[in-house]
């Protein structure tokens, strides 16, 4: 309980330098963003295609243009927010050695991952801020979600969906102290996460087999869930039982990390001095 | 404060030759040897001493001083800190220690120091009123200035170093563990760092363990030395000790006031050096009375020192010997 405590003190300290780093590293998080608009490139190339093509999902469905539109443009938000990149940071800090200094400090590590990524999402949600104004602009707005009970799940499918992420990344991360480094661990995660995700086109419009598939991984309730709720494809009834999922997956999710960063840390060899 | 009883670290590491052949080799059937970074030592140190770690690179010191911080876990042997052990890496064993390292930074680096510290005053919950007043004498002793509100990466190595020192310090540990915490820094740079770190010690009664290198930090801030070789222990006690044991000679300087020739040097003594107007002679201890006397008397001396033999000069002599007596074992950092 201490423990807790203790993060829970020091956490506004830690968020708001957090921020500030965030803040400092403005120029490298602009380029990011520009390696993540993939959602853009899709909604172009699927509202072609939905031009040419009437594009239906199993229930029989047409998903029109205005609808990738929508889909999209929420993608782009929802990636935004969902983010983590603690795979990346595990990786390097291993391999350099810079973990030491982390472990060092009476707090988790993985506490202070957890920070630091939350702690990117002012400047993240300023990203997203000329996205919303495209919702309003292009009229989606009106397929968006209309009961406050709605965007309340949403909002905990999108927390859910962070957690989901943040602790696979650092599941991948912490293999980097079982082997070389994980980095190729994480670029076959996300090869799975384009096509079972709902991050390239929405599930529902893809064959019923992959869907099938896709409900039994995680990917789906990393992004595609939250993405799902926001565009409005759940009523509360179907909602509730998805979350109860998602929320599954972040429990096993969450002590696979714990167990993969505590066997590891035995065997961080602290490198380079 | 600190004990260490049969002390082994012993890694294993991948191994392979060059070339395409061997890496094929490698993916199917790898290779794999015991690194015996440490390789069972003993030592104990009482609160508030100062002890230098000594040792050749790949004598296992960085790697003992982790153990002993709790970022390795050791192989054989126990270790305790101050009651703590270190591997639990338990909050009230993380407030109390820490570990400098010279090539390794905790101050963020597109932020001033300040709010490093301000990041440790929370994880190490500080309280406001100690935080302020410890950062305001660690900033007046280190003359930090306005450095501390510069982005880190603007800063020079040597501002850099305060700057880490004090990140170091904030929470007020009661064991410094320093790992090479000169390297890098001009000599002026050096003496204000040695010269911090003993008023430290001497102010808040810390346990210092510090490795270096640098002979002259050891020598300024080290009473006691503790040297390790290929992971074992070759020596434990005071530095003096040491060098009267290793070189029981001392080192005679003399200034000729006119030439003198070199051929008459070797009378009085083994020669190590002679130049224009100068020689240095390495005169066991109890014949350096009668020599000096005879130089006087039969040479133009304008001037003499008498010096222990350099450090460094001690320490290459150990190490060698060490490594003769002992059986050949493999070494790491």
């Amino acid at each position: 309980m201490s423990a807790v405590g203790r993060t829970l003190r020091a956490l506004p300290t830690m968020m708001k330098i957090g921020v500030s780093e965030a803040i400092a590293y403005r120029a490298e998080m602009l380029v990011w963003v520009l390696s993540t608009t993939m959602p853009f490139i899709n909604m172009a190339l699927w509202s072609a295609v939905s031009a040419y093509t009437p594009v239906t999902t199993a229930q029989g469905r047409t998903y029109g243009s205005a609808d990738f539109v929508t889909y999209f443009l929420c993608a782009f938000i929802v990636r935004q927010i969902v983010s983590s990149w603690a795979s990346w940071e595990i990786n390097w800090e291993v391999r350099s050695g810079a973990l030491s200094m982390r472990l060092l400090r009476p707090m988790h590590p993985i506490v202070v991952y957890g920070s630091g990524n939350l702690a990117a999402l002012p400047m993240r949600l300023l990203v997203t801020f000329p996205v919303v104004v495209l919702l309003f602009i292009t009229g989606a707005f009106a397929k968006l979600p209309n009961t406050a009970s709605l965007w309340a799940l949403w909002l905990l499918s999108m927390f859910g969906g962070w957690l989901v992420t943040f602790f696979i990344n650092i599941a991948i991360g912490s293999l980097s102290l079982f082997m070389d480094s994980s980095i190729k661990v994480m670029d076959v995660w996300l090869a799975g996460f384009f096509v079972f995700s709902g991050y390239s086109f929405p599930l529902a419009i893809a064959p019923s087999w992959l869907s099938t598939v896709a409900h039994y991984m995680p990917y789906r309730y990393q992004f595609g869930l939250p993405l799902e709720m926001m565009t409005g494809a759940h009523d509360l009834a179907s909602a509730l039982p998805l979350l109860a999922t998602q929320w599954g997956w972040v429990t096993a999710t969450g002590v696979l990390a714990v167990a993969l960063w505590t066997f590891g840390v035995r065997r961080f060899q602290a490198f380079g001095g | 404060m600190i004990s260490v009883k049969g002390l082994k670290k012993h890694y294993q590491v991948k191994q392979r030759p060059p070339g395409l052949a061997a890496a094929l080799t490698a993916l199917f059937s790898p290779q794999t040897k015991t690194v015996k970074a440490v390789d069972g030592i003993d030592f104990d140190i009482e609160p508030g001493a100062r002890v230098g770690f000594l040792g050749p690179n790949g004598a296992g010191k960085t790697t003992t001083l982790k153990v002993l911080s709790g970022l390795l876990y050791q192989s054989d042997g126990s270790v305790t800190v101050d009651g703590h052990v270190p591997q639990r890496r338990d909050a009230a064993f993380l407030k109390k220690i820490m570990l400098v390292m010279g090539q390794k930074q905790q101050l963020l680096w597109d932020l001033p120091p300040s709010e490093t510290f301000e990041l440790n005053r929370a994880i190490y919950e500080v309280p406001r009123p100690a935080f302020d007043q410890r950062l305001a004498e660690l900033t007046e002793l280190l003359e930090l200035g306005d450095l501390v509100n510069k982005p880190t990466r603007t800063l020079s190595l040597g501002e850099r170093m305060k700057c880490e020192l004090v990140a170091a310090l904030v929470h007020g540990p009661r064991v410094l563990f320093m790992d090479e915490p000169t390297i890098g820094l001009d000599v002026s740079m050096q003496v204000v760092m040695r010269d911090f770190i003993r008023r430290y010690n001497e102010k808040y009664g810390a346990t210092l363990i510090l490795t270096s290198h640098y002979m002259d930090d050891v020598a300024a801030l080290c009473p006691r030395v503790i040297v390790i070789d290929k992971g074992q222990l070759s020596y434990d006690g005071s530095l003096e000790a040491l060098a009267k044991k290793v070189r029981p000679e001392k080192r005679v300087t003399f200034r000729w006031s006119s030439a003198v020739d070199p051929e008459v040097l070797s009378r009085f003594g083994r020669v190590v050096s002679s130049q224009a107007g100068e020689a240095v002679f390495q005169l066991p201890q109890a014949s350096v009375k009668d020599a000096v006397g005879k130089v006087l008397a039969t040479l133009p001396v304008a001037d003499l020192t008498v010096e222990n033999p350099p450090l460094e000069e001690v320490m290459s002599e150990l190490f060698s010997r060490s490594r003769a007596a002992q059986k050949p074992v493999e070494a790491a950092s």
